[in-house]
């Protein structure tokens, strides 16, 4: 069978609940193989929350889900060996120095040392790091850092990559290669779950959804839901969704 | 202002540390000694000897236990159910006295036999050149010997549990614990490797002390050196499981620091017996010092290094250990599983 023709993640009245508050309330969508998803949503809307709950960071209150063909209640381990995860903070060991980084994450992730080696060559080639493969990680500027996260996170090739707020903070022209990083996996065959709150780079996903107080409120191609709202930029679309919102930071 | 009052723990750890230093200092910690031990040999009574008895008795620093067969005295000592035997050899109207002092801990024997010359010097009128004095265990007196069981105390719970707690929140507040988490690495494993680093290490520090005080300090070699070794193995899990729990307990560095210092440095320092004997305690205090698992580690290496007793000695207090590490690696292994939800 094709992975591409798979759904990558089918999710189903997901819920999580702290207490008495609903981070994540009955969401239902799904994300085909080799897709790029844009998550969107303002601070606390739930984004993070529904993003642990597939990792297997997290166990949901209520719903089904399935990430990769596994069972996020139940095979939470199989999933894990078959996504990648680069979080919102960066999260490399900063004492470390780049390639070391890589090693040691080619090791947590079960690789070969000749494969790891060769996938490492080839991840720094893509980033253009020439010296700086032996310079300590917590000496690179934060544009730096970011693009080395994201090759850490897909070192061992995994079908789903999640990102949560990957450009936070970036230069525009770092955040535009960041993108070309982003295509360059997917046309290797990863589907991406991207969050962000930069409405260019929603724009360059397949299909967006948008949450607000913990539900999904719009679900479509970046192009329809313009269409739908009758503006011109995904901008107003997301102010125009977000308006009713009610949580806040 | 607002900044500091919101961090709560901070804040109680910051307050009451003097209050506890100061109540301690001020009420429960004394290098006096009081609650001596001690026994009698007197195969013959006379007035002297009953006098001189009667005197211990009513001393409220001394506690006097009754008299004891002459062969008995090693025993007696070793089992520290005394600290010091008092030996009348004649039954002269003023006997040779010979006191017999376990100085296993160097503190309570210099005080206590000063203590015990003075009664004797009272009651004898002025007749203490008769007094002879025996240190056991540790003839010379030497405080070093009665340091190295203290400082292993220490450094185990300082190597193990503040470096590793501290290791481990280090990498939930830079977030590469999330990373770990995310991976196919199961979450004890992530913990075990963290523990390695330093389990390794307590063994590198626990080989330097031992020759340190074996070559250097001189303290006798024997048999017991490996009862030392697979004791203090036991007391480095501990301290590492101990680290292990701090570690789900807090989320900052800083916090895990002020927290290990709190519960651990503080009460190794002043209630272990590692400075101030534990008997001069208060008896609320003796019963704290029960739950320090230092005080049970650094009482098993006096009797095994310098009273050189057999493991069968200290059974009592390697069960202790043994079992406070079980409850400790449980709790904690509960707590950072809840953390994991």
């Amino acid at each position: 069978m094709d992975r591409n023709d798979r759904l990558a993640i089918s999710v189903k009245g997901l819920t999580k609940r702290f207490g008495a508050f609903t981070a994540v309330d009955h969401i239902t969508f799904d994300v085909a193989g080799g897709e790029i998803f844009g998550f969107l949503g303002a601070n606390g809307a739930g984004k993070t929350t529904a993003m642990r709950m597939l990792c297997g960071l997290s166990f949901p209150t209520e719903g089904k889900g399935w990430v990769a063909g596994f069972d996020i209640m139940k095979q939470s381990e199989q999933i894990k060996k078959h996504i990648g995860y680069m979080s919102q903070r960066f999260s490399l060991y900063d004492d470390l120095t780049v390639v070391e980084n890589m090693r040691l994450f080619a090791g947590i992730y079960g690789m070969k040392t000749s494969d790891a080696k060769l996938r490492i060559d080839e991840l720094l080639s893509q980033l253009h790091f020439g010296q700086e493969r032996h310079a300590i990680v917590g000496s690179l500027p934060l544009g730096w850092k970011q693009k080395l996260s994201f090759s850490v996170a897909t070192i061992h090739r995994p079908e789903i990559l999640f990102l949560d707020e990957p450009t936070g903070g970036v230069d525009p022209i770092t955040r535009r290669q960041f993108w070309e990083l982003i295509y360059s996996s997917v046309n290797e065959g990863m589907t991406v779950f991207v969050t962000t709150h930069y409405m260019d780079e929603a724009e360059y996903c397949n299909r967006l959804s948008v949450m607000v107080d913990g539900q999904i409120k719009a679900l479509n191609t970046p192009k329809e839901l313009k269409l739908q709202y009758g503006v011109d930029t995904m901008d107003e679309v997301f102010r125009r969704i977000a308006r009713g919102a009610t949580r806040s930071e | 202002m607002l900044h500091i009052l919101r961090d709560s723990r901070t804040m109680v750890i910051v307050l009451l540390i003097p209050v506890i230093l100061m109540f301690l200092f001020g009420f429960a910690i004394s290098t006096e000694v009081n609650n001596v031990n001690v026994v009698a040999v007197a195969p013959v009574q006379n007035d002297y000897i009953r006098g001189v008895l009667s005197r211990i008795s009513e001393n409220q620093y001394m506690t006097f236990k009754g008299c004891i067969a002459p062969k008995d005295i090693d025993a007696t000592l070793r089992q520290s159910r005394a600290d010091a035997v008092m030996v009348f050899n004649h039954d002269r109207p003023v006997p040779k006295i010979e006191l017999i002092m376990d100085a296993s801990n160097t503190t309570v024997a210099q005080s206590a036999a000063a203590c015990l010359r003075g009664i004797i010097a009272s009651e004898g009128g002025g007749m203490t050149e008769f007094v002879t004095m025996r240190m056991l265990y540790n003839p010379q007196m030497k405080s070093s010997y009665n340091f190295v069981p203290g400082i292993m105390g220490m450094l185990f719970i300082l190597i193990c549990a503040m470096m590793t707690s501290v290791s481990i929140v280090r990498e939930k507040e830079t977030g590469t614990m999330e990373v770990l988490l995310v991976s196919p690495v199961r979450p004890m494993h992530v913990i075990i490797t963290k523990l390695v680093p330093y389990f390794v290490l307590s063994c590198v520090v626990l080989a330097a002390i031992l020759l340190i005080a074996y070559g250097l300090l001189g303290l006798p070699l024997s048999a017991t050196v490996l009862n030392v070794v697979w004791v203090s193995l036991l007391y480095i899990l501990l301290s590492l499981a101990l680290g292990i729990l701090i570690s789900t307990m807090t989320e900052r560095q800083v916090t895990a620091l002020l927290v290990s210092a709190m519960l651990f440095m503080l009460p190794v320092i002043m209630l272990s017996g590692m400075l101030f004997p534990i008997e001069n305690m208060p008896e609320v205090l003796q019963w704290v010092s029960y739950l320090v698992p230092a005080r049970w580690y650094i009482d098993t290496m006096r009797k095994l290094m310098i009273e050189q007793l057999p493991v069968s000695g200290v059974w009592e207090n390697i069960m202790v250990m043994g079992g406070m590490t079980l409850l400790i690696v449980i709790i904690a292994i509960r707590k950072f599983n809840d953390q994991l939800e």
